[in-house]
């Protein structure tokens, strides 16, 4: 499968996985309604018509189900709620277990079936959970702390021929003017280069990488080599955009995020929004392609650091000593 | 030095700051001559733009005299010891914007581009002293101010013109006009300026430099439409005539051709109960403008009029006539000013004699005074039309 393929069959699972979600959460809806607006007649479908005790019980467990279609229904974090449902069954299930215990006949049969139902739910409860929590691994940056792959896009257009934003990429050594997790990246060979992160990805984090493919104005693709900490590609587009002047530059890059505290520190700097740093790589990309220089204000001196940006300074000059430190300290 | 700086919601503080420094190679330093205070300050001041930041250095209409040049500076374009005018919207000049000199829309000015583009889907250009989502550059009401791509901005004067005769390039001047601009004006136009602050001011000036047939001047306060009376312009008080009817009445039943919003997010309503309504949704956020001279301006365009708007919006409103808007074929243009793409003209103009900015001076206060300025120009004290503050 392309990079491509892989982020949209992730994106698909995520969605029925919503999806499937959502459906528990309208059942859920239905029982509790029928629980708390009905109890005598669940009562007598249950075979429980008979103990007092049920008639407590039977509301409670409505306004259990209630819970969980608000928290399924409303809430994105289907893996949560699924297994609050898994619980709820489990409960079921074991007050079904007491009472066909103590019952024969009609009654119990009519238990029997009910319990036979509540074990079909629990098996699609117990499978949209588990699958729920394991899509939560590979799609969020908390899953990351367990490690994962993680794929990150962005695309911005610049007012400079294709040719000349390739040639300013593929002096690799430019590349930290504009990404902030590279410290430097210096070229060893024709295709071979060894890259050194900056701390935003903890210490002393460096490898080797090489060019796997590349067309002269047009595309470089990369991926790292040996055993590097943290395994990585990336792919880079240059197309003509539309004006007939700029370029559209399109850049994909893929990592595998080992478990431990490296993992860590690679997910912290992510954070909640990793496509956030590779736009604002990009961003600033653009500005050094079009204006020369990383630009910089009051409130946001320090260039290329952007992890830094918030909470920001007030927007008033630096002071001799702020400025001593260095706008990039 | 000495600047005026946001100290909290309905407070400035005057207060000591570090000079500015050069930190990006196509930066001037200007040590200025004149500022002043502009309406749109007053919504950063009622704390109405999210981002601002206690210590933050306000101000966005300045000039003066360039003291220092970073390294990348053209020599061609600017030197130590040219008098500017520094327009408000900083704008690099070479992105896909400015080539379409959309400047203040300019794509690489905003080290903060990311913030403005969740609020507003795309980013915009940094802007001084405005708030984080314009980049959290330092302001103009101070002694001096850091000004970014010093060779693309400023514009030189090299006559004897007066600071108060243009220093109003920085920002209003160019923005009422632009509010004009908009409005494609021709001969037979009746044009309709909600708001006679400086900027409404300005914008009816433009549109009588534009050609218009007649000029209305809708406000409020007594001693701002007089104002706009004696420069020719027929005045429409809301507080004591019912707009549309009187709109009507003045144009033959037609409706004024071209509308221009000049006031935006913070304005008042002649009837109680709808500014009330406005009013609390504003306050408890869940709409971020008070917008009745936009709807106004909707409901009384002629049909296949134009609406411009340059009174300035932040967020999100409700009760948006979009019934009137679509089935009218109205036209709706905005934008924050692309001052760069107006600046000579109007100096020219200027120098010709065809508008005249200082005629919405009424007060000139040392810069140690900012606060004071803020409180009558937001109170309405004292006849306040347009304070000018001198570092």
């Amino acid at each position: 499968m392309t990079q491509l393929a892989i982020r949209e069959a992730v994106k698909a699972r995520q969605d029925e996985i919503q999806r499937r979600g959502r459906g528990l959460g309208w059942m859920s809806l239905g029982l509790g309604m029928a629980q708390l607006a009905a109890p005598d007649a669940v009562r007598r479908i249950s075979g429980v018509d008979d103990s007092p005790t049920s008639r407590m019980v039977v509301p409670l467990v409505g306004a259990r189900e209630l819970a969980h279609a608000a928290g399924l229904l409303t809430s994105r974090r289907k893996s949560i709620w699924a297994w609050t449902r898994v619980l709820g069954d489990a409960m079921d299930l074991a007050s079904l277990g007491v009472a066909i215990a103590h019952r024969a006949g009609r009654r119990r049969r009519r238990l029997v079936g009910v319990t036979g139902a509540v074990v079909g739910i629990t098996v699609v409860d117990l499978l949209t959970a588990v699958q729920a929590t394991r899509a939560k691994r590979i799609g969020t940056v908390r899953g990351l702390r367990e490690g994962g792959s993680m794929e990150l896009t962005a695309t911005t257009t610049i007012r400079k021929p294709p040719p000349k934003v390739y040639e300013f990429w593929r002096d690799l050594g430019n590349l930290p003017t504009f990404m902030t997790h590279l410290e430097e990246v210096r070229t060893t060979g024709d295709r071979t280069s060894h890259w050194s992160a900056s701390p935003v990805f903890g210490k002393n984090v460096e490898w080797d990488a090489e060019i796997v493919d590349e067309a002269p104005g047009e595309k470089i693709a990369w991926r790292s080599t040996g055993n590097a900490d943290v395994p990585n590609t990336g792919t880079v587009r240059f197309g003509p955009a539309p004006d007939g002047v700029s370029t559209e530059v399109h850049v994909v890059l893929s990592y595998d995020i080992p478990g431990g505290a490296l993992g860590k520190a690679v997910a912290r700097y992510f954070g909640e929004e990793p496509h956030q740093q590779l736009d604002d790589d990009l961003r600033r990309l653009k500005q050094v392609m079009e204006t020369g220089q990383v630009v910089r204000s009051d409130g946001a001196p320090w260039g290329k650091r952007a992890r830094k940006e918030f909470p920001q300074r007030p927007a008033q000059p630096l002071s001799d000593a702020e400025l001593a430190k260095g706008a990039d300290a | 030095m000495r600047a005026n700086t946001w100290a909290g919601r309905n407070k400035v503080k005057v207060r000591d700051v570090p000079d500015p420094k050069i930190l990006n190679e196509r930066d001037a330093i200007v040590r200025i001559t004149s500022t002043a205070i502009c309406g749109s300050d007053l919504h950063l001041l009622d704390g109405y733009v999210p981002t601002m930041q206690d210590g933050d250095v306000m101000g966005h209409e300045f000039m003066g005299e360039v003291i220092e040049v970073g390294r990348g500076v053209d020599p061609g374009r600017l030197r130590v010891g040219d008098r500017v005018v520094v327009p408000f919207p900083i704008a690099c000049g070479a992105c896909g914007a400015c080539a379409a000199e959309l400047f203040s829309c300019c794509e690489n000015s905003n080290p903060n581009a990311g913030l403005g583009e969740k609020m507003f889907g795309h980013p915009v250009a940094g802007m001084f002293g405005y708030s984080r989502l314009t980049g959290g550059f330092a302001g103009g009401q101070a002694q001096y101010a850091r000004v970014p791509f010093a060779d693309v901005g400023p514009l030189k004067i090299e006559s004897d013109l007066t600071d108060e005769q243009v220093l109003f390039l920085s920002d209003i001047l160019p923005t009422g006009y632009m509010g004009a601009d908009l409005c494609d004006i021709q001969s037979t136009d009746v044009v309709a300026v909600w708001g006679a602050g400086p900027v409404g001011q300005f914008a009816m000036d433009s549109a009588r430099v534009l050609g218009a047939a007649k000029v209305i001047a809708i406000d409020k306060e007594p001693y701002r439409l007089q104002m706009a009376e004696r420069a020719g312009y027929t005045p429409v008080n809301f507080e004591e005539v019912d707009v549309r009817s009187r709109l009507l009445e003045l144009t033959g039943g037609r409706g004024p051709d071209k509308c221009i919003d000049a006031v935006g997010m913070e304005a008042s309503h002649g009837s109680a109960h709808v500014h009330a309504y406005d009013r609390v949704k504003q306050a408890v956020r869940s709409e971020t403008e008070r917008p009745h001279a936009l709807r106004q301006a909707i409901l009384s365009c002629r049909s296949g009029g134009i609406v411009s708007v340059i009174g300035v919006y932040g967020g999100f409103l409700d009760k948006f006539p979009v019934g009137a808007w679509m089935n009218r074929a109205l036209t709706l243009r905005t934008g924050q000013c692309h001052v760069q793409r107006y600046m000579k003209p109007l100096l020219q103009r200027i120098e010709r004699g065809e508008i005249d900015p200082t005629r919405v001076i009424t007060h000139t206060l040392p810069l140690d005074q900012a606060e004071r300025g803020f409180e009558i120009f937001k109170n309405k004290q004292d006849h306040c039309e347009k304070v000018v503050l001198k570092p």
